[in-house]
């Protein structure tokens, strides 16, 4: 029987040929962590009583979820991470890198082939880049740091092969709520979920990374994609070290395989409180919003300013709303900057925020009063999710979320795109 | 830990998700304290209050689903949560719960009402509902979990062990 992705990677990570259901323990190319779960992990770590971690040449700190600090609390634990890299001889991220997950792809710290995890649940996202990733706990993290090493139980692959092409005005963000719509919040629990067929290959690396990045709002393991000439070309100027792709057998068992023709999708809102609860963007016309917000590790990177600039040129943001832009990274706010996507929004009303988390995990810039609507870029829109549990969140597309931000309700990105190619 | 757990049970539905057992906003902090008195609160305000030491949450599919915060089971754990009881586990909360040593068991918890007492037997491995005399058997960990559970967690598995032993 042939092997899938996944099991080729972890055999190679654990020394031998291990299909779905083995417990393994596995060698850890890159252990990331954060602001928000770091310092628990820390704290675990020093109760071993080692001075050194495994390898701090495979260790990342981020200070992205709280930045720059909104409080003193934050600010010490920020302090703790600082003193711990330093100590530790670790590379950090400082305030106003950016997210975690865009700065690792970004900086080309993962690779096809490679095993990544960090504390947090959107690592996921950089299985775009071939690589088999997920989010852990702080302990977890604390052994990592011990041994280098994790254990996991293989699992199996649910592939789904996207055909057709995705109409102008509709983006990866509006297939992947389709998606996991279509599977729901638990749909892929303990699953590997693969991307696969000609949507995904034409979609630009950008487009890959915010697909893959919300493969945990279906429970998924990981999400993860087959290597080609895009992601070959985005690594040429950032992989450190050699990499080989990994690939699917041709009679590789998955748990399950969908073939979905996407031709006509729509596109797509997750309406409150939950990411599963997706309808066409026709169902919800005309909802009022208060707040939007372009920006996070699913949606903060140039493409997708870029498209909510080309929305926005020339026009003005609704007065009855608040539009708050956050780059995922300093290099896409540099490349933003010099491409005049930021001064074209800022010049149409967004207020722009460092890169990093923003107000998506509900700590500071930009919480929402009680009543209001947010319609945001991000991947939660659990309730509370920004800070105030008597608001709402809808989760769209840059696009749907840069229309809707000129008309204060929700519109149809697509009149802005008609006659043109996608 | 002894044979029998017993306690009163709170009761939710699927899909509880880590930010409804700990709000993103109180996360950013080592007082671990401080997280139970916020445990549940975007969901039921008056939860932590409602809470004694040794009392079950008992839930339905996908418990602990979305972020992988540690601070959810931290919370539970410090609110004096006896155990938690779900038809099914996220993943990643699954772990961090067995790695806190915090009892967490799969079982069929439909019928389950609130404010049932619950008894869990350790040894046989089953759970009773003492209101509706159901019983239930707990699905068996992992083997590896099994002696992470056993050393009350993963920081004193690894400071006996120095490495991961996975059973033959």
């Amino acid at each position: 029987m042939g092997r899938t992705v996944i099991e080729k990677i972890i055999s190679k990570h654990c020394g031998r040929d291990v299909t779905a259901g083995d417990f393994v323990v596995a060698e850890v190319d890159l252990a990331m962590s954060h602001d928000s779960t770091g310092p628990i992990a820390v704290e675990a770590f020093r109760k071993y009583g080692r001075g050194r971690v495994w390898d701090p040449s495979k260790v990342l700190f981020v200070l992205d979820h709280a930045t720059p600090s909104p409080n003193e609390r934050v600010s010490c634990l920020h302090s703790l991470l600082r003193e711990f890299v330093s100590e530790q001889a670790i590379r950090l991220y400082e305030v106003g890198d950016g997210v975690c997950h865009q700065l690792v792809v970004e900086k080309g710290h993962v690779r096809p082939g490679d095993f990544a995890v960090g504390t947090d649940s959107h690592t996921c996202t950089y299985g775009a880049l071939n690589a088999l990733s997920f989010g852990i706990g702080s302990t977890d993290m604390s052994g990592v740091l011990l041994t280098g090493k994790l254990w996991l139980k293989v699992p199996e692959v649910l592939k789904i092969i996207y055909s057709g092409r995705l109409a102008p005005g509709v983006f990866a963000k509006d297939l992947m709520l389709y998606t996991i719509g279509k599977i729901g919040a638990a749909g892929a629990d303990y699953l590997a979920l693969e991307f696969a067929g000609e949507v995904i290959r034409n979609m630009e690396m950008s487009d890959r990374l915010t697909m893959c990045n919300m493969s945990i709002e279906c429970g998924a393991k990981a999400g993860f994609m087959e290597a080609d000439e895009v992601t070959l070309s985005w690594l040429e100027e950032r992989a450190q070290g050699p990499f080989e792709p990994v690939f699917d057998d041709p009679d590789a068992a998955f748990s399950d395989l969908y073939e979905w023709d996407v031709s006509g999708l729509d596109p797509q809102v997750a309406r409150p409180h939950s990411v599963d609860n997706v309808v066409s963007v026709g169902e919800v016309l005309g909802t009022k919003i208060q707040q939007v917000f372009i920006g996070t590790c699913t949606n903060g990177r140039l493409d997708d300013l870029r498209v909510a600039a080309r929305i926005l040129e020339g026009r003005k943001v609704s007065k009855d709303v608040r539009l708050l832009v956050c780059p995922a990274s300093r290099g896409i706010m540099l490349e933003s900057m010099k491409e005049g996507i930021l001064p074209t929004l800022v010049e149409a009303g967004a207020t722009v925020i460092p890169p990093g988390c923003g107000p998506c995990p509900g700590t500071h810039q930009g919480i929402p009063s009680d009543g209001e609507r947010v319609l945001s870029t991000a991947n939660r829109n659990f309730k509370g999710r920004m800070g105030n549990n008597r608001a709402e969140i809808f989760l769209a597309s840059p696009a749907t979320c840069a229309a809707s931000a000129l008309e204060g309700r929700i519109v149809d990105p697509r009149e802005f795109f008609e006659g043109k190619g996608a | 830990m002894g044979q029998f757990l017993k306690g009163k049970a709170h009761v939710f539905g699927d899909d509880i998700n880590t930010d409804y057992i700990i709000a993103g906003k109180y996360t950013k902090t080592l007082d671990y304290g401080s997280l139970a008195s916020h445990l549940f609160e975007d969901l039921d305000p008056g939860f932590s209050k409602k809470v004694s030491p040794g009392d079950f949450i008992v839930a339905g599919e996908n418990f602990g689903c979305g972020s992988s915060r540690e601070q959810a089971p931290i919370a539970i754990k410090y609110a004096g949560i006896g155990a938690v009881l779900a038809r099914s586990f996220a993943r990643i909360f699954f772990r961090n719960a067995i790695n806190l040593g915090v009892p967490a068991f799969v079982c069929d918890t439909r019928g389950v009402e609130a404010g049932d007492e619950l008894e869990i037997d350790l040894s046989s491995q089953r759970v009773t509902n003492l209101r509706s005399k159901a019983v239930v058997p707990i699905k068996p960990l992992a083997p590896v979990m099994v002696g992470i559970i056993n050393e009350g967690g993963l920081v004193p598995y690894l400071k006996k062990h120095g490495d991961f032993k996975l059973p033959d």
